[in-house]
């Protein structure tokens, strides 16, 4: 409880970027073969320090086994809700769970970031308990309380019953409960955003887990088994009023990016592989005389490739797939970053027209066959995969992990943790910065990054930028 | 109380029109609130033997209510389920969970004795309709004093200030809010005590 709200809560998206840059990026590392426990990096990301792109503190967990992968922030700007007429919490506790263990980490950041410890553990079976679900994934901060979506049901394998949604207090971090009241024919879980506004929560697909606990299991993608569907819902009656079917060769729709700000009623989701074709696609999603719609707006091409470049798994097609694994719109919503992590290639289109995303800007690094080095020289494994963006939208931050099992199968030959940064122009245009290169110590992978006092892919505001 | 929302609705909508239908929204429902809160206690006024333990008991229940707003700091986060559309109901819900319309009994009260409202000698039939009609007045004049103020507010953000003065200007005013119910009531109850025979 404090006396003024935080002040890294902004009431506009306009408002968020005009505040002061970040100075430090949190990152998830985890353990492929959970030998170690996993960790949260703290990393110095203010120019002109002398420390900048290195790690300078470590939080490391006390157990094995989480496979950490996506976090996020107990309170951001939603706190400025004007229906919660209480913004007086900070932004201060990172929420973190293991996607493999279905524990959950609270870690305190305050008074100062280089100090992060573990604040409280919520362990798996009160998870289980109280929710039925299991393999917590995307955390977003509400104006209610924590929202986390799942990708598991109930029993051992996480089939038992529908992934969903649950809430967790931003305060004492007791898990409260489910939050669907309806879910319609939603039966796969992946991410889940919303506009607080405009009353609406929109959710994707990925997949159950005995389909990616193990690696990717190519027969269940060949018959069109994984996620392809967006699910539209009324955020405060909890109902699903709509579902849209991308059609079933588009396999998995991903990350859920809408506008960020409130007035405009559109959003942007990647999708990782069209089993007709290899090619990944971005689709464009939008209300309209009270109903959703959704169409495909931009799509990359595989490329071809000697099989003796390509992992036994797609030895098969004598081509690299794009694979869009993750997607993030600046905070003006006026440039969507794709990450094509097999292809190696990170993608920058201008969406000012959100129908019609135009390629304005691209830098090649690493990939399964192209193997582009930074410019700095060192190699850079696997491709980009989780972006992140500054505020400000002038710089933007990726790691190279996907997911530790499927890592294996389309890079065998390993995939050290390695973290880089990329300059935009205010106009478009990216190129990665030869300064900024960070290496993860050994036996280390990265996935999430979460930068200091908001980024684009966490707070949600309930007032446009005027 | 809630006129961030009034900022937020013109902003959305891009009209000050919007902006004053939910200044109408939000006075609708603060009033149906003071209103339900106001009249059972202008309907218990017909016991005219019962004057002062009313008022005295009256006077408790906001202290009391008052103190449970100090200790228990936790802020009623379901107010944020309410969907933006309804409004009426918000304003309704959170004049209840803030107590402000529980802090108008003790003034209420305090008036009609003033008025001699409660004085014995009256038909039942004409001190309850004179009980009601100061009710319905107490509860315009507060609503119409806050619709005022919070109403100014929202069009000066909306107008003049921008946005950056929602967080800027937002302050916890919990404790004193608490507290404010405290003295209202410690103040009726002195009164009342000091006049009981």
């Amino acid at each position: 409880m404090t006396m003024r709200p935080d002040p890294t809560f902004h009431a506009s998206p306009k408002l968020a970027m005009e505040a002061p840059a970040e100075n430090f990026a949190y990152t998830l590392l985890l353990s492929p073969d959970f030998s170690k426990p996993d960790a949260l990096a703290v990393i110095d990301v203010k120019p002109g320090s002398p420390t900048y792109s290195q790690i300078v503190h470590t939080v490391t967990m006390p157990n094995k086994g989480d496979e950490f992968h996506h976090f996020g922030w107990n309170a951001c700007s939603s706190a400025l809700s004007p229906l919660a007429g209480h913004a007086f919490i900070e932004r201060r506790y990172l929420i973190i769970p293991g996607l493999r263990s279905s524990r959950i980490y609270i870690i305190d950041t305050r008074p100062d970031p280089t100090k992060a410890k573990i604040h409280k553990i919520i362990e798996p079976e009160e998870v289980f308990k109280k929710t039925g679900y299991s393999r917590p994934h995307t955390i977003h901060c509400g104006p209610d309380g924590i929202y986390v979506s799942t990708l598991g049901g109930g029993g051992k394998d996480g089939t038992n019953g529908p992934p969903g949604v649950f809430i967790m207090d931003c305060e004492t971090f007791e898990v409260l409960g489910r939050w669907e009241i309806d879910r319609g024919p939603q039966t796969l879980h992946y991410d889940f955003w919303w506009n607080l506004p405009r009353d609406y929560m929109v959710t994707s697909e990925w997949a159950l887990p005995p389909q990616f606990e193990n690696g990717i299991v190519p027969e269940d993608l060949l018959s069109n088994k994984y996620g392809h569907r967006l699910h539209f819902w009324d955020l405060r009656a909890r109902r699903n009023v709509q579902t849209i079917d991308l059609g079933a060769n588009h396999q998995m729709a991903l990350e859920v990016r809408p506008a960020h700000d409130p007035v405009r009623e559109y959003g942007f989701v990647g999708v990782v592989v069209d089993t007709t074709n290899l090619e990944a696609s971005i689709w464009t999603w939008w209300r309209e005389g009270g109903k959703f719609h959704a169409e495909k707006t931009a799509t990359i091409p595989p490329e071809p490739a000697p099989k003796e470049q390509l992992p036994p798994l797609l030895q098969g097609f004598g081509a690299v797939p794009p694979l869009v694994t993750d997607i993030d719109l600046s905070m003006d919503d006026q440039f969507l970053y794709v990450s094509c992590w097999g292809t190696g290639e990170m993608r920058q289109y201008d969406v000012s027209d959100p129908r019609k995303p135009k390629l304005a800007g691209s830098v090649h690094i690493g990939g399964i066959a192209r193997r582009t080095p930074h410019p700095n020289g060192k190699a850079f494994a696997a491709g980009p995969q989780m972006v992140e963006i500054s505020r400000d939208g002038r710089r933007v931050y990726w790691t190279n992990s996907l997911y530790s099992t499927w890592d294996d199968q389309f890079y065998p030959d390993g995939v050290p943790g390695v973290e880089v940064m990329a300059n935009a122009g205010g106009n478009g245009g990216l190129e990665l910065d030869k300064d900024y290169f960070v290496s993860f110590p050994d036996g280390y992978r990265a996935h999430q990054i979460r930068l200091e006092g908001g980024d684009c892919s966490t707070d949600s505001f309930c007032y446009p930028s005027v | 109380m809630g006129w961030p929302l009034a900022v937020s609705a013109g902003l959305m909508d891009k009209s000050p029109r919007a902006l004053f239908r939910a200044l109408w929204a939000l006075s609708v429902g603060h009033l149906v609130a003071t209103l339900l809160v106001l009249l059972p206690f202008a309907l218990l006024l017909v016991l005219a033997d019962w004057q002062r333990p009313i008022q005295i008991s009256a006077s408790l229940l906001v202290i009391a209510f008052g103190l449970y707003r100090l200790i228990a700091r936790r802020h009623p986060r379901a107010l944020a389920r309410i969907p933006p559309t309804q409004l009426a109901l918000w304003s309704f819900a959170v004049a209840l969970a803030h107590g402000a319309a529980l802090m108008l009994v003790p003034i209420y009260l305090g008036l009609c004795q003033a008025f001699e409202l409660d004085a014995g000698h009256q038909a039942a039939g004409e001190l309850m309709q004179a009980s009601l009609g100061m009710a319905v007045l107490v509860s315009l004049v507060h609503v119409a004093a806050m619709i005022g103020a919070g109403g100014c507010l929202a069009w000066l953000v909306y107008r003049y200030l921008g946005l950056r003065f929602v967080s800027r200007s937002w302050f916890n005013l919990d404790a004193i809010w608490a507290t404010s119910l405290i003295v209202v009531g410690v103040v009726a109850l002195t009164f009342n005590l000091s006049r009981w025979q």
